[in-house]
């Protein structure tokens, strides 16, 4: 990664404020191979938390400093775009890595306690390594302006998040195989996105985001692009996990340590989310015809097909790790949908969701994990009537269930109603009906799991205590937000807007930065 | 007091701090105390509209005192002393709550100054009572209770569409006297008339009275039908049409009682004889007659206590109240026999008795206002009441045939309550002048003349001398296990066979249709199961090369699309 090695600070009088794009990515890169050349068990997760904390922190000052539209642009080591990296910040990838560094920072106290109930302990500098590493890559993949350099994050987050799977071996063993799917399909996902670059590179000869909406701009759509949006889209799409290429998904997140689990649920698909929306929108034209027929014919059956699809899946299980994973498959759906309503209401709902949908699956995934901690299964017969034993996590998952089902009050209200919304100010009212009639089929398996939590005894042999504050806590810290985010919607819906509108406003933002970023590189 | 609150919230209060309380004699001796405590601030507090509130535009009057409510009030607090003084022995947390938020509603409704606060209170008696009937934990109970309930809540709802329809007709809730005409006042008057056991409404009280536990049906016989009589008192005082009900009203319970053999059914058959004499009373609704309702209910409540005190007594120590098993028992339980004596001396209106006071002041309004058939009836019911209440009770309990049984005598907290009940009825009837002072208009009434005496006398001998020549020749109904039919049979034969058969038809016609929704529906689900189940299609973990046939496939459809635009 030339990221950290080629910067340079000393030849520019630049503040810590200025460097904060890189400070993003630099600080959990840099602590990764330090776990590993430290070696110590003991440092290993206080210096990811620090990490943690301090890459969040780095977000929530980005996302102040873009919340009211306009971008930050950062040339990577003093090289000016379109020939160097950039990373650009705006509200819409600023709302993202709030999301990812957030959560990863409320669920490492979590992490704390189930990585030592789950994994072996000579692992766990690896596994903090690992994590480390897929957190960069999450982040560089949202944060970065350069095409090519998402490609490259992705990997490195792809890599990472396969390893991190894997680590649930000691448990069970099929982690192995789950990630050694992902792995294989992760892989076939990934390179069709870097065909689709490929494609991208021989029409426009940049590899810029902003360089490359420039160039699409000028001269149109042809073949090339056409295939390159094709295979892109393809290419995310496996990694956002839409419906039929989701294969790689129940398992990874079921044979995963809880902890891997919350931290992708909540993150990685919405990375892959945002990548969707960053190229439909910013690179390529929405106004392009092959762009607006390929989320109409494509796009949207299949969000439909995800959001009842999985819904009946989910209800059927037997597992509450894959009920949830097929909810999220559900979910998605939702979000897919947003995108391709193509109106300025429907990405606001895509992207609040993205956000809603992480902070949601984090409570209840967390809690599944306590759950697992305390009974050493999440097959519903083994958990059984866990919620009068353990009334915090219970409580929780309960907040976060009525979220998943979009009850009012919570924040998973907010977001379906702006997509209802979205999809009457189109005028698609039978797609409004459906998602009210898809929210029916969450409340079946939420009832589910409700149900199996309080209605019935605990099993014998459970171990029948409260989960450890280090879980508890984050968990109530979750479902908090859940309901924080259900009544104050300033700063979802504010910074959604804001992203929504950048992203219609299409390249003409970019192209503008560009011409005075490529004055200056001439 | 430095403020004055709604007398209720002291037995709301009492209830609450009960179960907090261990059980024993602490909570015994609360049961004790809060009625004490409210009798003693009713006694103190001054006439007037004492506190109002306004909620969602209407002003709720919660403390409405004037005589009327006051003697209601007290005698409530009366009551409920002695119920509770009577149950001492109880241990069962539920009946103890039940009585005290039973009390306490019943109070509340009495200082009730306009419908809706009434209604709530009106609901709070029928929902606290019906515990106490639940409380005997029999089937048989549960089944009773349930009954009784579905027609207090009945009697409730009528009474808040009467308010309603009411409130629409003159925009006031204010409870005061009304003219019966409009369809709110009916409904207001059916909502009285069911909770005061008019004719054909009646059967609920000899359905739950006796069904309820033995220290329960004394607090039961107090409030409910007590709470109605004042109700009407307050609403409908000269409404002509109550004294023909209130006449039949003492009159038809009397055959059912003289062939009853359960005691405590033989009770309440007399009980709602007696609210025939208030009825009657509220419907000459002259100021003598209403003063002789107010006075009657006070004594009432007074003597129908102790007896139920002393046939509860009874069935406390054999188990039975059922007059055909019983007999002989004045050698064990003479106390208890004595105040049941002097209970059935009180109902009959013995002269220097309560009832003797009380009666006279309604049968005395009757002939002045020229009501002499009524006058008649009354005459004639009295003479009923004596023969069912005053001789066959004790006759049958404590004397007749010997039974063989030899139970103790009643325990020393029921002896002691219904000691202090007889004291007070015999204390009414020798001394009316304070109860007198009390009643809601200026009185100037002499029960004990010549005349009055001597008519009375006369009538309770005949009856007596009917009574003895009956059992001698051997006409008099034998007190055989039997079940006797009244009205309810038409809604606890008829009408469930009724609805049993017409429910058939439309099920029938129902399943039909609903079947084959619901075969639908399985098959439905079945469906989705198999392929959306664990083992299903859609939810089998595929080999891997499946999903690259999948991304083949999308990657086909995107192109195709793409090119063909």
């Amino acid at each position: 990664m030339a990221s950290e090695t080629t910067h340079d600070v000393a030849h520019t009088a630049m503040t810590l404020i200025d460097q904060l794009p890189v400070l993003q990515i630099l600080i959990p890169l840099v602590a990764a191979p330090l776990l590993v050349l430290l070696g110590t068990k003991r440092l290993s997760w206080a210096i990811t938390f620090i990490a943690s904390v301090l890459a969040f922190a780095v977000s929530i000052a980005l996302l102040w400093l873009v919340k009211d539209g306009g971008f930050i642009s950062y040339e990577l080591g003093g090289w000016a775009p379109p020939l160097g990296i950039e990373y650009r910040v705006d509200a819409a990838n600023a709302f993202v890595l709030l999301l990812i560094s957030g959560i990863s920072t409320v669920i490492l106290p979590f992490a704390y306690t189930s990585v030592r109930a789950e994994i072996a302990e000579r692992h766990h500098t690896l596994f903090y390594s690992c994590y480390l590493l897929c957190l960069t890559g999450l982040l560089g993949v949202v944060i970065t302006g350069d095409a090519f350099n998402v490609f490259v994050f992705l990997e490195i987050s792809s890599l990472s998040t396969y390893a991190l799977i894997a680590t649930g071996a000691g448990k069970n063993k099929r982690a192995l195989t789950a990630a050694y799917d992902y792995l294989v399909m992760g892989t076939i996902g990934a390179t069709f996105f870097v065909i689709g670059l490929g494609f991208l590179y021989m029409a426009t000869g940049t590899l810029n985001m902003a360089d490359i909406a420039e160039r699409i701009a000028d001269q149109g759509a042809n073949r090339t692009i056409q295939a390159a949006f094709a295979f892109i889209i393809v290419g995310m799409g496996l990694k956002a996990a839409i419906y039929p290429l989701h294969l790689w998904l129940p398992n990874a997140y079921t044979y995963a340590p809880s902890a891997v689990t919350v931290f992708l649920a909540a993150t990685a698909t919405k990375a892959a989310i945002y990548v969707i929306l960053r190229f439909s929108f910013s690179v390529f034209q929405p106004e392009f015809m092959f762009e607006t027929l390929t989320f109409e014919y494509l796009v949207l059956p299949l969000a439909l097909l995800a959001m009842f699809a999985a819904s009946f899946i989910a209800i059927f299980q037997t597992d509450l790790k894959r009920l949830l994973a097929y909810s999220s498959l559900a979910q998605i759906g939702y979000m897919l949908l947003g995108i391709a309503l193509m109106n300025e209401t429907g990405i606001t709902a895509a992207i609040v969701h993205l956000f809603n949908h992480g902070i949601t699956k984090a409570v209840l995934f967390m809690g599944v994990g306590a759950i697992v901690l305390r009974t050493g299964s999440s097959f519903l017969y083994r958990i059984q009537g866990m919620g009068r034993v353990m009334p915090v996590t219970a409580a929780a998952m309960v907040v976060g269930g009525l979220s998943l089902i979009g009850v009012p009050g919570t924040a998973g209200f907010i977001s379906k109603w702006v997509l209802v919304q979205g999809a009457l100010e189109k005028g698609w009212w039978p797609i409004a009906v459906l998602i009210v009639l898809s929210s029916l089929l969450a409340v079946i398996y939420v009832w589910r799991m409700v149900e199996i939590l309080y209605l019935s005894s605990p099993v014998v042999g459970a171990d029948k205590r409260e989960a450890p504050l280090t879980m508890t806590i984050p968990m109530v810290i979750m479902a908090g937000a859940c309901v924080y985010f259900g009544f104050a919607t300033d700063i979802t819906i504010g910074a959604s807007t804001t992203a929504a509108q950048g992203l219609l406003g299409g390249t003409t933002g970019m192209i503008e930065v560009i011409e005075t970023a490529t004055q200056a590189g001439h | 007091m430095p403020d004055v609150f709604p007398i209720s919230l002291i037995f709301f209060f009492g209830a609450a701090l009960l179960l907090l309380l261990p059980k024993g004699h602490l909570r015994a001796a609360l049961l004790l105390i809060v009625p004490i405590l409210a009798g003693t601030m009713l006694w103190n507090l001054p006439a007037g509209n004492l506190w109002t509130a306004t909620i969602m535009g209407f002003d709720l009057e919660f403390m409405r005192v004037d005589k009327l409510s006051r003697l209601f009030g007290l005698i409530f607090c009366v009551a409920a002393f002695l119920g509770n003084l009577y149950a001492w022995h109880v241990r069962d947390t539920i009946q103890q709550v039940a009585a005290l938020l039973y009390a306490g509603s019943a109070i509340g409704a009495v200082f009730a100054g306009d419908l809706i606060s009434l209604f709530f209170y009106w609901e709070g008696t029928a929902i606290a009572s019906v515990f106490l009937i639940w409380a005997r934990r029999t089937e048989g109970a549960y089944h009773t209770g349930m009954r009784y309930l579905i027609v207090q809540i009945a009697s409730g709802v009528i009474l808040l569409a009467g308010a309603a329809v009411f409130y629409g007709e003159t925009g006031s809730i204010t409870f005061e006297k009304m003219t019966l005409g409009s369809l709110g006042t009916w409904l207001i008057f059916i909502a009285f008339g069911i909770k005061c056991a008019f004719p054909l409404m009646h059967n609920w009280l000899q359905d739950s009275y006796p069904a309820a536990t033995v220290t329960g049906t004394v607090v039961l016989s107090a409030f409910t039908t007590k709470l109605a009589v004042y109700a009407l008192a307050r609403g409908f005082p000269g409404t002509e049409i109550l004294i023909y009900i209130g006449a039949i009203m003492t009159l038809f319970p009397i055959f059912y009682a003289v062939i009853e053999n359960d005691l405590r059914r033989v009770l309440a058959y007399s009980l709602n004889n007696q609210l025939g004499f208030m009825v009657v009373g509220v419907g000459i609704g002259t100021e003598l007659a209403l003063n002789g309702t107010a006075a009657h209910a006070f004594a009432h409540i007074l003597y129908k206590a102790l007896l139920f005190m002393s046939v509860g007594a009874v069935l406390f120590r054999t188990g039975t109240a059922k007059g055909s098993e019983l007999g002989g028992l004045y050698k064990t339980m003479p106390l208890t026999m004595i105040f049941c004596v002097i209970g059935a001396a009180s109902i009959s209106a013995f002269p220097l008795f309560s009832g003797f006071i009380s009666k006279s002041l309604i049968l005395s309004a009757a002939s002045h206002d020229g009501y002499y058939v009524v006058w008649a009836i009354l005459l004639f019911a009295s003479a009923g009441v004596f023969h069912h209440s005053g001789i066959k009770i004790p006759y049958f309990a404590f004397f007749a045939h010997d039974s063989g049984l030899r139970p103790k005598e009643a325990p020393t907290h029921m002896l002691l309550a219904m000691g202090l009940t007889a004291f007070l009825c015999i204390a009414v009837g020798v001394y009316p002048i304070p109860l007198y002072e009390m009643l809601p208009f200026e009185i100037d009434y002499v029960p004990y003349t010549t005349t009055h005496v001597i008519t009375q006398l006369q009538l309770l001998f005949f009856s007596a001398l009917a009574f003895a020549v009956l059992m001698r020749t051997g006409i008099y109904p034998p007190e055989l296990k039997s079940v006797n039919l009244d009205s309810d049979v038409v809604y606890r034969w008829f009408l469930p066979r009724l609805i049993a058969k017409i429910a058939t038809g439309v099920a029938r016609v129902w399943n039909a249709k609903t079947s084959f929704w619901i075969t639908r529906y399985n098959n439905v689900v079945r469906g989705l199961y198999h392929t959306h189940g664990p083992e299903g299609r859609m939810a089998r973990a595929w080999p891997t090369g499946s999903m690259v046939i999948w991304l083949a496939v999308l990657l086909g459809i995107s192109l195709l699309i793409n090119f063909v635009s």
